[in-house]
């Protein structure tokens, strides 16, 4: 039969991709400290001491908020650069834009120790959630970008000009039509731009102040077996997340093509 | 009639490219006016600067007795139809309709009314909760039309609204446009490639190239008396001769044809130095046996045969002409078509003949 031997090379290339993850949810209901095989009973008090640990809700809390305000910084100012990419004509904008994605193939460690130098160095800043704030966006905003543009090429650009002529400013014409049509992929860019900083570690690493973010202080864990099983608890939960946020981005994606009538063409799922 | 918009040296420049190159013109209240001319000629900038949706460079924009300087498109007496339609995909076809009634004082069912009084006008009535995504190309060009004139507007600006469709519904959509512009007595300025659309539309049409008007008249000056060579190529078909000035002028002798009085001929303005001779396809004709050239006569032999069915285009070489003629022939009953190689008499008339510059 042909395609036979590719078919078995997905299906092993499938189970070492996704084989780790789902030994996550397993050793996390496991009762035991180990985590090895065979697996000793169910339990959730992995859980409970998750919710009980006030340093890793810290971490958690923190993460949540950097990611949630990196989602709306990055899609902002992805929003601006995707419209002026499919909308406006400006000598240099090729230039300018690839320039604007570049940070998408720059190693994260030399942006970190960079930033480090420019934040402490430089300017003489404190170390704290902002600083993280201001990194995440740095690496988000070329996702946003190219989400968005996605979104804006579908975009017929006299629309917006339609608008203008039937009697309404630049700026409410943008809101009443353009707005609209792109919401899909502004929602599909914040939760992108949101499961990105949640999970980033490198530059967290140097930028985080006194307050780790998670992904810092599971790192941190590590170096107490004991503390393990929690992380994996930590894990399920954080895959669940991902997941549904992943899910929803693309119900949305499909949603936002219905409504414009468009064909689809691809996206995550 | 009074001028309802006047161009007085309006210019454009992208960068280095000069889009609009002097552009004088004046428009008349009610009428149907066209802008017609090769892509890149210039004729969707011109309509944009006027719509507001481009500054010009230099030069001035009235519009009913107001300059338009710094005023931007939703501050206009202007609406436009736009190539693409720009129908907005994710409001309903009454939405889309009413977009332009936000800042309208009327009350929320005398808005409503309005929107089916302009959807009927344009023979969508009861499509309103319609998803416009969901409509045909015609349907959303119809859309775009009652979306522009429920405004009522002073002008109504037409971007090649017709260029996406098939044949049947373009020929359709241009009767129903004509009937429109009557019937709402708006200003129409219509902007298109399409030499045989600017014919049938129009009160008046400005032929463009490059930036400029190459000229401006009704349809039937513009087709019987082209002021050059380039206007007469591009609307209908047109046979050119080098033909030479007598000293006096008074006489003109074309090539292969002979000599003619220029008195009779058409022209549109002053003609010196080298001159052209134009004559249309289908004021010559072949002569088939027994018929006599009530004018002028000359030999030729066919060259190629084209058959559209209703017509034969001929191509005729005659002695003397570098070019051979074209000759459109009805397909009357009992007429035969010619073979390539058939000699041919062809008649021809000194009154259709215009002199061409160059």
């Amino acid at each position: 039969m042909r395609g036979a031997p590719l078919r078995v090379y997905a299906i092993l290339y499938l189970l070492f991709l996704y084989a780790p993850i789902a030994l996550l949810p397993l050793f996390a209901f496991n009762d035991a400290t180990i985590i090895a095989f065979p697996l000793s009973g169910f339990t959730t008090h992995w859980f409970t001491d998750l919710v009980a640990n006030a340093a890793l809700r810290q971490a958690v809390g923190n993460s949540l908020f950097i990611a949630a305000m990196t989602a709306i910084f990055a899609t902002l100012l992805g929003l601006c650069a995707a419209r002026a990419g499919a909308m406006a004509r400006f000598p240099g904008k090729g230039g300018i834009i690839g320039f604007v994605m570049l940070p998408l193939v720059l190693p994260e460690i030399i942006v970190a120790v960079s930033l480090l130098i420019v934040l402490r160095q430089v300017l003489g800043l404190n170390l704290n959630n902002w600083t993280v704030i201001s990194a995440h966006v740095l690496i988000c905003t070329p996702f946003s970008i190219a989400i968005l543009n996605g979104a804006f090429q579908n975009l017929d650009p006299s629309i917006e000009e339609a608008a203008m002529d039937l009697g309404e400013s630049r700026f409410s014409a943008f809101r009443l039509v353009t707005l609209p049509l792109v919401m899909p992929g502004i929602i599909s860019s914040m939760l992108i731009a949101f499961t990105i900083s949640l999970d980033e570690f490198i530059i967290a690493f140097f930028l985080t102040g006194a307050n780790p973010t998670m992904p810092v202080y599971i790192w941190g864990l590590l170096r107490f077996p004991a503390q393990l099983p929690v992380v994996m608890a930590l894990g399920t939960i954080l895959v669940a997340l991902s997941v549904t946020l992943l899910i929803i981005a693309e119900l949305f994606r499909r949603r936002g093509l219905a409504r414009a009538g468009i064909k689809d063409t691809g996206g995550f799922l | 009639m009074t001028a309802l918009i006047e161009l007085k040296g309006v210019e454009k420049h992208y960068g280095d490219y000069h889009a609009l190159r002097g552009i004088d013109l004046e428009i008349r209240a009610g009428e149907f006016f066209s802008l017609l001319g090769p892509s890149g000629c210039g004729k969707t900038t011109l309509l944009r600067t006027i719509a507001g949706l481009e500054e010009v460079s230099s030069g001035s924009i009235r519009i009913d007795g107001r300059d338009m300087k710094g005023v931007a498109a939703n501050h206009r007496p202007t609406n436009m139809v736009f190539q693409s339609y720009a129908v907005f995909p994710h409001l309903t076809v009454a939405e889309n309709v009413g977009f332009g009634l936000r800042r309208d004082p009327r009350g929320k069912t005398e808005k409503a009314r309005a929107v089916e009084e302009a959807l009927d006008m344009v023979g969508l009535a009861g499509y309103g909760k319609r998803r416009a995504h969901a409509l045909s190309g015609g349907q959303r060009q119809r859309v775009a039309l009652a979306r522009a004139l429920i405004l009522k507007p002073k002008v109504l600006l037409l971007d090649e609204p017709l260029s996406a469709l098939d044949r049947l519904m373009r020929e359709q959509m241009q009767l129903e446009l004509i009937r429109l512009q009557r019937q709402v007595g708006i200003t129409f300025i219509l902007v298109t490639h399409d030499q045989e659309e600017a014919l049938v539309m129009s009160d008046r049409i400005a032929v463009m190239f490059e930036g400029e008007i190459g000229q401006l008249a009704d349809p039937e000056t513009l087709y019987r008396r082209p002021a050059t060579k380039r206007v007469a190529q591009f609307i209908g078909k047109m046979n050119f001769l080098p033909g030479a000035l007598s000293a006096d002028r008074r006489e003109i002798d074309i090539a292969g044809l002979g000599r003619v009085a220029t008195a009779g001929l058409a022209t549109s303005g002053e003609i010196g130095g080298a001159v052209s001779v134009g004559i249309r396809p289908e004021t010559l004709a072949i002569l088939f046996e027994g018929e006599t050239a009530p004018r002028r006569e000359v030999q030729g032999v066919v060259s190629e045969v084209v058959y559209y069915g209703d017509m034969t285009y001929y191509d005729v070489r005659v002695e003397g002409i570098e070019r051979p003629l074209t000759v459109s022939m009805k397909n009357l009953i009992g007429r035969p078509v010619l073979d390539v190689g058939a000699a041919a008499r062809l008649a021809w008339d000194e009154r259709a003949l215009v002199l061409l510059p160059g």
